[in-house]
């Protein structure tokens, strides 16, 4: 016997997937785990998707992602929904009186059947790790190796060894004192202490690979990039953050934005950033090459550029443009170069891909890759991130 | 308090034979609460694992929490038939939820569509589901989750999809036209036969008689189809497959006869308690408030109700009938009828009045109104959810030389096509059992053609 009054629920509610509020011994539970399994999965195929919206670019201190979530529906053969459904029902009104006035919401157009389930939903937290991780499984991505030249290393000292001189800050007292012992045990008439006793740790110079990357991006943001433009760039940029972040512990981000001339901006108005007029790409290029060179030594990081426009510079620029990217490359890990093709239509050859493909031709780490859609992205970083570490 | 419960069960068991209860003895079990949930979300004990059931679960708790849905009993038919009480109810509650079982189990003894079941699969569902559950189990984790899985996606969905007209067991379909021979000819074709000129043509006999197609008429059992002619199936999919159709074979009467079966029931815990001069006052009146809050048209604060309560209807049936037409008389209804008869012939325009019963329209925009308070159309708006088991009516209607199943829906019965979003997914699920091309015919919301395939 149930006691259901025939009142469809209609509050949404709020349970989070990872509490084990419930008994994890009963099969409702464990049927309800292997649902949430599922619908991991199911977001996973969609991550694109989810992870346009909001400010993923960098919040080391907020690493995860609220994703809303439908139930899984499994799915039985229905017949159409028949934009009216009866039934029958009991108690005082006359035919044709309205029981429920039509309301506002088209959301709530619950059929009056009381059959539907009440429409529950909940959020699933993602961290931004995982999903990077999961990014990367999913493209089977190689990963990133620091530059092995020797103007990259970083000098360290590390102790090796014991010597009989050096400074007094560095004398070992354990060490000493085990010698003394050592000495006193075959002497005669022995003293406490002799200079011979005294032992000195010692440094040596290594040398070990730079763990630190500079990660610069640079956008165009002249009238030709529209809003969908950016959001491309933005995720490209998004995840080509995330695979270099798995790599190195420490990394620092500039971002710098172009019309005619170049700025550099905080990351969070750089999206915000809109811009008139031409394009003159080499603005930019300059500009990387001086934050490269006063803020981060090339012998000292690991440094990554990446550029998105739509693919038009200023003709006249072309030289110029070309001669800061050749500067740049020999210089740094990885200079990527993205054209957000959006909805407008674009030559296939456009000046700065040609630039990029010369590099590229050159053996200098560079790539470019166009990104039309979202599905792009993946394409687009499957494609440095192989390019990268083959060339490292 | 247990005492003092099988005292009253047993004094309320000597009275429902004195009444002329017929029935399988019962086992009582009193189960804590998640127990009672879990029973019924999954219908059985012990049912095999399925994400789905995870879903219902968390929708049952949420409607639990809210107080929407309170669960008193669950009870399944058998010899002996066991019964599941909520330990956390009180005494006079448990004691109403014993008389009602008892009817119960009279009824689930006598009705025919029960009948059929408990003679065709014996007398122990729990036990068999349990054996499917465990066989699962076991095909879990020799072959793993994701292919169980994706066996469960498809039979699950396919679930009332089976043939209630025929036997739990069944064999498939004869291969060649062998009766051939005994056919009585035609008396026309055997006096062509005789004439002079036509001696020569007829005579090539096959050496064997034509193959029968598969299948020889459409299919509706769909389940039974899919275990026994999916080319390539392995024996633990078939397995899956007539699990999932023994258990909707059981749960069909069930399903069929709720209100006959509750409001019967109902009738008889009213009864057994009223004549049960053994109980103390104060318990009889509680128990009797517990039964008058489930036997409700709808909750004391409405005005109307938009769902019929089946204890209710059922409840009011009944007491007209045995008022009217005697006890004996509404025993033979009782083994006879499903609730397409019930409510169709022992339904009048009286009783509906009293009941103020209505047929409405809920539209997509959340307006609901009142359509009418004709009869039929209040009978066949109770009735519509449960045609052919609530599901559309497709059949198996071909399959062809490469394999491919062709699958029907009979939108003429149904009034419309299918949903076309989920028809797609159930296809799919069955593509990956069935190996090979599933296609769906069926109609679009203009009632043209359409065909879904994978």
């Amino acid at each position: 016997m149930t006691d259901e009054p025939g009142k469809p629920v209609s509050r949404p509610s709020r349970i989070a997937a990872e509490t084990p509020w419930y008994d994890l011994f009963s099969r409702g539970a464990r049927d309800w785990l292997r649902h949430n399994q599922k619908v991991r999965e199911a977001v996973r195929g969609r991550l694109p998707e989810l992870l346009t919206g909001g400010d993923l670019i960098t919040r080391p201190e907020n690493r995860t992602v609220l994703v809303p979530v439908r139930f899984l529906e499994h799915s039985r053969f229905r017949l159409l929904d028949p934009g009216a459904q009866g039934g029958a029902g009991q108690g005082k009104g006359e035919a044709g009186q309205v029981l429920r006035p039509a309301s506002d919401e088209s959301d709530n157009a619950q059929g009056g059947a009381g059959t539907e389930d009440g429409e529950v939903r909940f959020v699933l937290e993602l961290k931004v790790d995982e999903i990077v991780d999961w990014l990367w499984e999913e493209l089977k991505l190689p990963d990133l190796k620091p530059k092995r030249s020797a103007s990259l290393d970083d000098p360290e000292y590390v102790r090796e060894g014991w010597d009989k001189r050096g400074a007094h800050s560095r004398l070992d007292r354990r060490r000493t004192i085990k010698e003394a012992v050592k000495r006193r045990a075959i002497q005669e008439a022995p003293i406490p202490f002799v200079n011979e006793d005294l032992r000195f740790r010692q440094l040596v110079r290594r040398t070990t690979p730079a763990l630190n990357a500079a990660v610069i991006f640079a956008l165009d943001v002249s009238g030709s990039m529209q809003e969908a433009e950016r959001k491309l760039a933005k995720t490209f940029f998004f995840f080509a953050l995330q695979g270099i972040r798995r790599q190195y512990p420490k990394v620092e981000t500039v971002f710098l934005a172009h019309t005619v001339e170049a700025w550099e901006f905080p990351e969070e108005q750089f999206f915000q950033v809109a811009g008139g007029g031409g394009t003159v790409t080499s603005s930019v290029l300059k500009l990387a090459k001086d934050v490269l060179e006063k803020r981060f030594d090339p012998s000292r990081y690991n440094a990554y550029v990446f550029y998105a426009s739509d693919g038009e510079n200023a003709s006249e620029d072309r030289e110029a443009a070309g001669g800061l990217l050749e500067e740049l490359a020999a210089k740094i890990n990885y200079t990527g170069y993205v054209q957000t093709d959006g909805s407008a239509y674009r030559p296939s050859e456009t000046q700065m891909i040609e630039l990029f493909r010369a590099l590229h031709d050159k053996g200098l780490p560079a790539g470019a890759a166009r990104l039309a859609s979202i599905d792009d992205v993946w394409n687009a970083i499957r494609e440095f991130f192989q390019d990268e570490a083959a060339a490292a | 308090m247990n005492e003092s419960l099988e005292e009253y069960s047993v004094g309320l068991e000597t009275l429902a034979k004195k009444l002329g209860l017929d029935y399988y003895p019962v086992d009582f079990e009193l189960a804590p609460a998640s127990l009672m949930t879990e029973i019924a979300v999954y219908g059985l004990p012990v049912r095999m694992p399925h994400w789905s059931f995870g879903v219902r679960y968390i929708h049952q708790l949420v409607r639990q929490s809210m107080g929407h849905s309170r669960i008193f009993e669950v009870m399944f038919p058998g010899d002996p038939c066991h019964a599941y009480l909520m330990d956390g109810n009180t005494i006079a509650e448990n004691t109403l939820v014993t008389a009602h079982v008892l009817g119960h189990a009279d009824f689930s003894k006598n009705n025919a569509l029960f009948a059929r079941f408990h003679e065709q699969a014996g007398a122990n569902i729990i036990e068999m589901a349990a054996a499917h559950a465990h066989r699962i189990q076991q095909a879990i984790d020799d072959i793993g989750t994701e292919r169980v899985e994706a066996v469960l996606d498809a039979a699950l969905a396919l679930e009332s999809h089976v043939d209630m007209d025929k036997e739990l067991h069944r064999s498939p379909y004869p291969t060649r036209a062998d009766a051939k021979k005994e056919q009585p000819k035609n008396p026309f074709q055997a006096r062509f036969e005789r004439l002079p000129e036509a001696k020569a043509a007829p005579e090539e006999v096959p050496e064997h008689p034509p193959r029968i197609p598969v299948p020889p008429h459409p299919e509706y059992d769909l389940l039974w189809f899919i275990a026994q002619y999916a080319p390539d199936l392995e024996q633990w999919e078939r397995d899956i497959f007539l699990s999932v159709r023994a258990e909707s074979l059981y749960f069909y009467p069930v399903f069929a006869c709720q209100i006959m079966n509750e409001g019967w029931a109902s009738y008889w815990h009213a009864r057994l308690l009223r004549e049960a001069e053994f109980l103390p006052q104060p318990l009889y009146l509680s128990a009797i408030k517990a039964h008058s809050d489930v036997v409700r048209p709808f909750a004391a604060d409405e005005q109307a109700a938009l769902q019929v309560n089946p204890y209710h209807l059922g409840f009011t049936l009944w007491e007209r009938i045995v008022e009217q037409r005697g006890m004996d008389e509404a025993r033979r209804i009782c083994r006879e009828e499903d609730d397409f008869g019930f409510v169709r012939n022992y339904l009048d325009r009286e009783l509906a009045e009293s009941l103020s019963l209505f047929a409405y329209e809920a539209k997509n925009d959340g307006e609901i109104r009142v359509v009418t308070r004709d009869l039929n159309a209040i009978r066949e708006a109770i009735l519509a959810p449960k045609f052919n088991y609530g599901a559309p009516r497709i059949a198996a209607t071909e399959m062809r030389q490469d394999g491919t199943l062709v699958l029907t829906h009979d939108h003429a019965s149904d009034g419309r096509g299918l949903d076309v979003a989920r028809g797609n997914r159930v296809i799919q699920y069955i593509r990956r059992v069935w190996r090979r091309p599933v296609r769906l015919n069926t109609v679009d919301s203009r009632g043209e053609p359409h065909e879904l395939s994978a």
